[in-house]
């Protein structure tokens, strides 16, 4: 039977012939990463393990992003932990203060994936990298231990569900709508165990800023992984940021789907997902209500990325932040700040009344950088809108597009441009 | 292996960022870090639980981030054993890798209810409601998860086969 783009890269990894959904295997692995919250528990997890040393001290990736610049002292005892470890095994990708950015956007930028990796992170978003033709996925911190010391890790081999995404989204709809829409749509357990892949001449329309933000949240549909075909834009990506020569999959022609969806894309429109699940959406036009905000926050891992920033200054170009409104940008990585800041983007954020701050996950996770009080409403381009994720339990959190929180962030309510 | 006591009840999509609150993902000490397990759903978990309680809960549980955290404050509360509808698969990774015994039982999940007094054996699957009188059958780990859990986690399992 024919194999899924996924399931021949782990067949490939694992040097098997052929892999199907549901065999356990063990498969070599490119790039084994953490951060600041995961590594040193996988740290000490490692001290248990006997082995001293780490697989190969050129793919393993430590960035320090979530609660950096620290944010407290244990934070910077935790950051400190990270540090030695990264020189004691002279640790070749580890990122800190000056030299950091979001993990997610980061990697991909340094050219550190590429097509056909077989990536391990511990961090939920680690799916991102599908957006490269590579399968990447999140573990937790003993996963990370295990994959740092042996350069392995096991797998279930998934199924998986095809998106055939179609034509081209209309001026202020983005990948953030797609995969808001998508989620909305099959549920936060939609592809729970599951590869989502996405393919059809809408993959190949959006640009490569809007699939990092539609494998990122694949998770967010429980998905184990979410992945693209490598087209040219993806091999222009590659070539410009200094990835290595990557391996090209493509599903065969009799591969197995659990379901397959159509999704035209033209005919969707701005998508906002309510409190307190990634799948509680609706369409901006739906909403009937005047849902005030007290903050929009623009930037992390999912919408932190160049384009992301240019749509958001478009946006607030030459308007101002409405009165009681806190509008926080968060450029997700020190490229990306400098991108923005000879672009003039930053000004424009500025004049208009947000903020910039250096690159963090900061409030994506309630780490800080921007906590809600309780009965805040925050209007977030981030990931998760659970109870408490953002600050204060019974806080609220509405997930959307650059767009739409730059657009919510001028009028005071929830609305697109 | 079995365990056995009272239920803690939860429902569907029980996410991590409610398990384990992020504000306090910098502390390392696992006793202090699990005082705030389910602090942002059941305040009073952590006052009412007792070594050997199992929790039981719907669909999806665990989803969201990957911070082993999770597993590890419902462990160090005291719970013996989780038993859900689905799991999170980065969740069902870290319970096992730990050494949280988790089980999907859709119909356990379902009619177990909060306060119920249940034990499982981790050998056979089977759930036994006391209280209600009713049995139900989980389903059991793959060979090579047992080998994981039997090698007391998968650091265990890893320093077993080092020579390979």
């Amino acid at each position: 039977m024919g194999m899924t783009m996924t399931q021949k890269i782990l067949s490939s990894h694992a040097g098997l012939p052929e892999v199907e959904a549901g065999q356990l295997i063990e498969a070599d692995l490119d790039l084994v990463l953490g951060n600041d919250i995961t590594t040193p528990v996988a740290i000490s997890v490692m001290d248990g393990i006997d082995k001293d040393q780490v697989f190969d001290r050129e793919k393993i990736a430590l960035v320090m992003d979530h609660f950096i610049p620290n944010k407290d002292i244990k934070s910077a005892e935790n950051c400190k932990t990270c540090r030695d470890f990264a020189r004691k095994h002279d640790i070749k990708n580890y990122f800190d203060v000056g030299r950091m950015g979001i993990e997610h956007a980061l990697l991909p930028e340094s050219g550190l994936v590429t097509a056909g990796d077989c990536v391990i992170g511990a961090d939920s978003h680690t799916c991102t990298y599908g957006a490269l033709g590579a399968f990447s996925t999140g573990v937790g911190s003993t996963d990370m231990a295990a994959g740092m010391a042996s350069g392995k890790a096991w797998f279930k081999v998934p199924s998986a569900i095809k998106f055939v995404l179609k034509n081209k989204p209309s001026k202020w709809v983005s990948g953030k709508d797609v995969i808001l829409h998508i989620i909305g749509l099959i549920g936060v357990d939609g592809a729970l165990y599951k590869s989502m892949e996405f393919c059809g001449d809408g993959a190949k329309a959006l640009s490569m800023d809007d699939r990092f933000t539609i494998a990122n949240m694949a998770i967010e549909a429980g998905g184990k992984n979410g992945i693209f075909p490598v087209d040219e834009k993806a091999l222009a990506y590659l070539n410009s940021h200094g990835a290595k020569k990557g391996a090209i999959f493509e599903p065969d022609p009799d591969a197995a789907y659990d379901e397959v969806y159509e999704i035209d894309l033209s005919q969707l429109e701005p998508v906002v997902a309510f409190p307190h699940l990634p799948s509680n959406t609706k369409r901006v036009s739906e909403i009937t209500d005047r849902i005030t905000i007290d903050q929009a926050v623009i930037g992390s891992c999912t919408n932190g990325r160049i384009s992301d920033l240019r749509v958001a200054a478009q946006v607030l170009k030459g308007k101002k932040v409405a009165n009681g409104v806190r509008c926080i940008v968060i450029p997700a990585t020190q490229k990306i700040y400098l991108e923005a800041m000879k672009e003039g983007l930053l000004e424009d954020f500025i004049e208009a009344g947000a903020i910039v701050s250096t690159p963090t996950c900061g409030p994506c996770l309630g780490g800080y950088m921007g906590i809600l009080a309780s009965g805040e409403r925050c209007v977030s381009t981030t990931n998760r809108n659970f109870v408490g994720r953002m600050g204060a339990k019974d806080s609220e959190i509405y997930l959307a597009s650059p767009a739409v929180a730059a657009a919510s962030a001028v009028a005071g309510f929830i609305t697109a441009p | 292996m079995e365990a056995r006591g009272k239920v803690f009840k939860y429902g569907d999509n029980v996410d991590t960022d409610v398990i384990i609150p992020a504000r306090y993902l910098a502390i390392q000490e696992k006793k202090e870090l699990a005082a705030h397990a389910m602090e942002d759903i059941d305040k009073d978990f952590v006052n009412r639980v007792s070594p050997g309680d199992i929790m039981v809960a719907g669909k999806n549980f665990g989803c969201g981030s990957s911070r082993e955290h999770a597993p590890l404050v419902i462990k160090e509360a005291g719970i013996s054993c989780v038993i859900a509808e689905t799991f999170a698969r980065i969740f069902f990774r870290n319970a096992i890798n730990i050494g949280l015994p988790i089980l999907e039982c859709p119909d356990a999940a379902k009619e177990i209810e909060a306060g119920d007094q249940v034990s499982v054996n981790f050998d056979t699957g089977e759930i036994i409601n006391e209280t209600k009188g009713k049995s139900y059958r989980g389903q059991p780990f793959p060979e090579f998860m047992q080998r994981i859990i039997s090698s007391g986690g998968l650091v265990g399992y890893v320093n077993g086969r080092k020579d390979r």
